[in-house]
């Protein structure tokens, strides 16, 4: 029998960032007793990172914004493959979701009045984006944590969950081990609500932390939930190129927001001669009108740097492929041109982008206000995740919860900026109410000690085989294989490649070894990690072979266009009953009258 | 081009520094490098890290003696033809190699009594603020709770005041909270007392060592102090602002309710 320690909550939270610690307050705030566990330390979650801000119709600034535009704004940048009605209750309660940070002691940027301000962002039709200089991230977890800490949150930090435990069909607990001694953990649970973020570390070239490895969307997976929209990975256009020990990190949008241009090295702007037709009416055709936007002039349109974002991440693509790519691989993204249109040119770059000009002093050698910066697509969110009751967050596996971003529905074929920090707050909050009250409905599960001897003896198998392949080796084999194949880029054929690869990379990955014990050894944590990478890349691929066409983030250059075939459909994934990965096509819930008539009165 | 890191490895009950030997390259972090070794050199090398990108503040440790993110220590700023030297924090207990327990921060923070708005402004249960209002808060609310400061700060780090002082960190904190225009706590008597502010005697190296830049010592601390001596040290001043406190209150009732017309 496997030694462990045991905790008892009626609901665990899995995950730190903004959707676990909204879902654990509220669950607390239920009167249920509620642990958190995470791989990271309290405050350090991937939310820490954002940048831009929390999108919310606060009609703050300018009072023409309310719930049916931002419900348009998210329909409309996914496509219309987005759940309805998880896009309804998003956009009708994110505002107060926003305004309630603020009574927990937030400090958003103001208006002149007093009041939140809100920014301009690709996609939104009015400024609406709550925010805090470039640093929201921050700003909003550390609010959440300090409020959390008060509410009689169990905080179980660095321990790593490594299967989820089943009573029958229902959920009974996790188990895992801390990351400081490997000593292993069981937690039982009512409920379990899975907020565990994104999967970038999946690919080579990504803006998300070491702890992206798609481990909700994983447990979730093997436990007998769905996962739907696994295909859209959402490239973000501008990272940076240069030098590689940064290779991906993200530079904001805001960038382009202020005034930034892209240009190749013919130092031509390639955008404008690649407006999309559906986005001709709403884009600047000139230099002059979009600057003119840039300022806040209400009656000039955007300039095409600010088409969506996989538009853009697939134009820079097309310019390195053709050979008008900078010496290191990207295109060019200058804002130090508006020194042109305005004199203080230097202080307001500085003010309005500061941790960018920092990032790029400290860490490039540029100085943004001087000279231009060289960028490319990187990595950034998954639209798809585990499929759950739009409502409640629950997912077919009865007291499974998840939120965030390892959960799906709301942002389609591609999210909008800022609609993940609000995500995060309006179905964490519901994925920890709805939690609160299955736990209090139900009783405890019974653990099947089966269960856990096969998880400890997984987890055990690297130190088997001390001369066993290095896990970093097959970690990175993986990220290079999905960035080529399963990329910005994609077409059939590589696609099938990769699937044959990934049966090799998962049997190699079921003998690496590891040297050393079991204190801190981030080799064996790497060497655990595969599992989940794996499962989400083999997902990641079915679903994309099965969306036979472009669509959003996913670009296949054999299928270039759209299909009405697939404009009312979700991919779904699940695990058959032999345990082989199955992935069919899944129609999307009919949108209600009056939700279809708010569309038709925004086109 | 080659170099040799000095990496401290061990645990709670001992170590030793070893060195690793790899090839740099152009923009190479600290970071880079540790991450290089642990894939190539020693898998089971500890390190905790989370952005990569000077936003966490998980990174922290001791490089060539100078407490830093290492993330965002270029390895052109330090002199190359000597080995660099990485050790963990001081001022905590060592967990495994160049990682730290730093749970007691946790534990610090927890008994720090919380944000209490004053009753909302506005009908619709929102508040309004001027953004010069907060200014001087939002510098302090960059903290990304690195501990830099808190390794660095002689209190803890030489003299172990653990139990009786919360460090430069929790010192901005408590400021950022004093100093938030919606906050009514009162938190003066417990930075005298459980706090333990009268141990720092404003060194300034907390600030020297901050990433964000914050201002911790002449913008926190010296203004915390200020309304410590004030509160326990000045009787007038404290019957003077018994008055002005209800003043202000009353001052407060009339915007509130002048703004409801
Ligand atoms: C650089 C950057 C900037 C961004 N800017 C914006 C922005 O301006 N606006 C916006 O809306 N969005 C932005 N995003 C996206 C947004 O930040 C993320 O989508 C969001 O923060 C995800 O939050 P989450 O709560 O779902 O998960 P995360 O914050 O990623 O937290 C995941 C948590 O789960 C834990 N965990 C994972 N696996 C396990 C396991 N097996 N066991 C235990 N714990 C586990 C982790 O330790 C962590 O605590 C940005 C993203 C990046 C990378
Ligand atoms: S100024 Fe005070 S808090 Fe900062 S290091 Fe010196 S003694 Fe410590
Ligand atoms: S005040 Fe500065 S040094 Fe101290 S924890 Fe915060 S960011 Fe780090
Ligand atoms: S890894 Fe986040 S601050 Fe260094």
């Amino acid at each position: 029998m496997a030694e462990y320690e045991t905790f008892t909550h009626d609901v665990l939270v899995i995950g730190s960032g903004g959707a676990g610690l909204r879902a654990a307050i509220e669950a607390s705030a239920a009167g249920v007793s509620v642990g958190m566990v995470c791989k990271c330390l309290l405050g350090k979650a991937h939310t820490v990172m954002a940048e831009g801000g929390i999108a919310a119709a606060l009609a703050n600034v300018d009072d023409r914004d309310n719930w049916q535009v931002h419900f348009a704004d998210t329909m409309r940048g996914g496509q219309y493959v987005n759940n309805w009605r998880m896009a309804e209750l998003h956009a009708k309660e994110a505002p107060a979701r926003v305004r309630e940070l603020e009574a927990w002691g937030a400090v958003f940027d103001r208006t002149e009045d007093g009041r939140i301000l809100q920014r301009n962002f690709g996609g939104h039709k009015y400024p609406r984006l709550a925010h805090v200089g470039d640093r929201t991230g921050l700003e909003m977890i550390r609010t959440l944590q300090d409020t959390g800490v008060h509410r009689g949150i169990d905080v179980h930090m660095e321990i790593c969950i490594l299967t989820l435990l089943k009573d029958g069909n229902r959920i009974a607990g996790a188990f895992g081990y801390d990351r400081e001694r490997g000593r292993f953990k069981l937690f039982r649970a009512k409920a379990i609500v899975l907020a565990t973020g994104g999967i970038g570390k999946a690919y080579k070239i990504t803006s998300n932390s070491w702890d992206c490895t798609g481990d909700g969307h994983a447990l979730a997976y093997h436990a007998g939930a769905e996962l739907i929209d696994m295909e859209f990975i959402q490239f973000h256009p501008t990272g940076m190129v240069w030098p590689p020990s940064v290779r991906g990190m993200l530079v904001t949008e805001g960038v382009r927001g202020e005034g930034g241009i892209l240009t190749n090295n013919e130092g031509k702007r390639f955008m404008f001669d690649a407006i999309p037709d559906n986005y001709r009416a709403q884009t600047a055709d000139n230099a002059e009108e979009g600057w003119r936007y840039c300022t806040g002039d209400k009656n000039a349109r955007r300039p095409p740097e600010l088409l969506t974002r996989d538009h853009v991440a697939r134009c820079i693509v097309r310019e390195i492929k053709e050979g008008r790519g900078t010496p290191h691989g990207g295109v060019y993204l200058d804002i130090s041109w508006i020194k042109e249109k305005i004199s203080n040119a230097e202080e307001h770059i500085k003010r309005k982008l500061p941790s960018m000009y920092h990032q790029f002093k400290a860490l490039g050698d540029i100085d943004i206000t001087k000279e231009p910066m060289e960028v490319g697509p990187t990595t950034h969110y998954i639209m798809g995740g585990v499929h759950v009751d739009p409502d409640t967050e629950m997912s077919r596996v009865p007291g499974l919860f998840a939120a965030g971003e390892c959960a799906a529905g709301i942002n389609g074929a591609n999210r909008l900026g800022g609609n993940s920090l609000s995500d995060l707050l309006v179905f964490g909050k519901r994925a920890g109410e709805f939690a609160a009250r299955y736990a209090r409905d139900n009783s405890l599960g019974e653990v099947d000690n089966r269960q856990i001897d096969t998880a400890v003896a997984a987890a055990l198998r690297p130190f088997e085989h001390e001369t066993g392949e290095n896990p970093y080796a097959v970690q990175r084999d993986l990220q290079e294989l999905m960035q080529h194949n399963v990329g910005i880029v994609r077409n059939e054929q590589e696609m099938q490649t990769a699937s044959e690869e990934l049966r090799k990379l998962w049997d190699r990955a079921g003998h690496v070894g590891v040297i050393g014990n079991r204190d801190f050894n981030p080799g064996w944590h790497t060497a655990l990690d595969l599992k989940s990478l794996l499962t989400i890349s083999e997902a990641i691929t079915k679903a994309a072979i099965e969306r036979k066409e472009s669509r959003g983030a996913q670009f296949r250059e054999d299928l270039p266009n759209k299909d009405e075939k697939f404009s009312k459909v979700n991919t779904l994934v699940a695990k058959a009953a032999d345990g082989s990965m199955q992935v069919r096509l899944e129609p999307l819930p009919e949108m209600p009258d009056y939700l279809k008539r708010v569309i038709e009165e925004m086109k | 081009m080659n170099a040799v890191f000095k990496i401290w490895r061990g645990d709670a009950n001992g170590g030793e520094f070893r060195d690793y030997a790899i090839e740099v390259s152009e923009g190479m972090v600290v970071l880079d490098a540790v991450h290089d070794i642990q894939r190539t050199q020693a898998n089971d090398l500890a390190c905790r890290w989370n952005c990569k990108a000077g936003k966490c503040g998980s990174c922290s440790a001791e490089v060539n003696g100078m407490p830093k993110l290492m993330c965002m220590t270029r390895l052109s700023d330090l002199p190359m033809d000597k080995p660099v030297r990485i050790e963990p924090m001081k001022a905590f207990p060592i967990m495994k190699d160049i990682i730290t327990d730093v749970s007691w921060n946790f534990r610090v923070k927890k008994k720090i009594k919380p944000f209490k708005p004053r009753p909302p402004d506005a009908a619709d249960g929102t508040w309004r603020m001027k953004q010069q209002d907060i200014d001087r808060i939002e510098e302090f609310r960059k903290c990304i709770e690195c501990f830099l400061c808190q390794d660095v700060c002689h209190v803890l780090r030489d003299h172990r005041k653990h139990d009786e002082f919360i460090g430069p960190r929790f010192l901005v904190h408590v400021a950022a909270l004093e100093m938030h225009p919606l906050d009514t706590e009162d938190r003066i008597e417990e930075l005298r007392k459980a706090q333990g502010i009268g141990y720092c005697n404003i060194t300034k190296c907390c600030t020297k060592v901050c990433p964000e830049e914050i201002h911790i010592t002449d913008n926190a601390i010296i203004p915390l102090k200020e309304r410590v001596v004030d509160r326990f040290f000045d009787p007038f001043g404290w019957i003077w602002r018994g008055l002005k406190r209800r003043l202000d209150r009353t001052a407060t009732a009339n915007a509130a309710a002048a703004r409801k017309v």
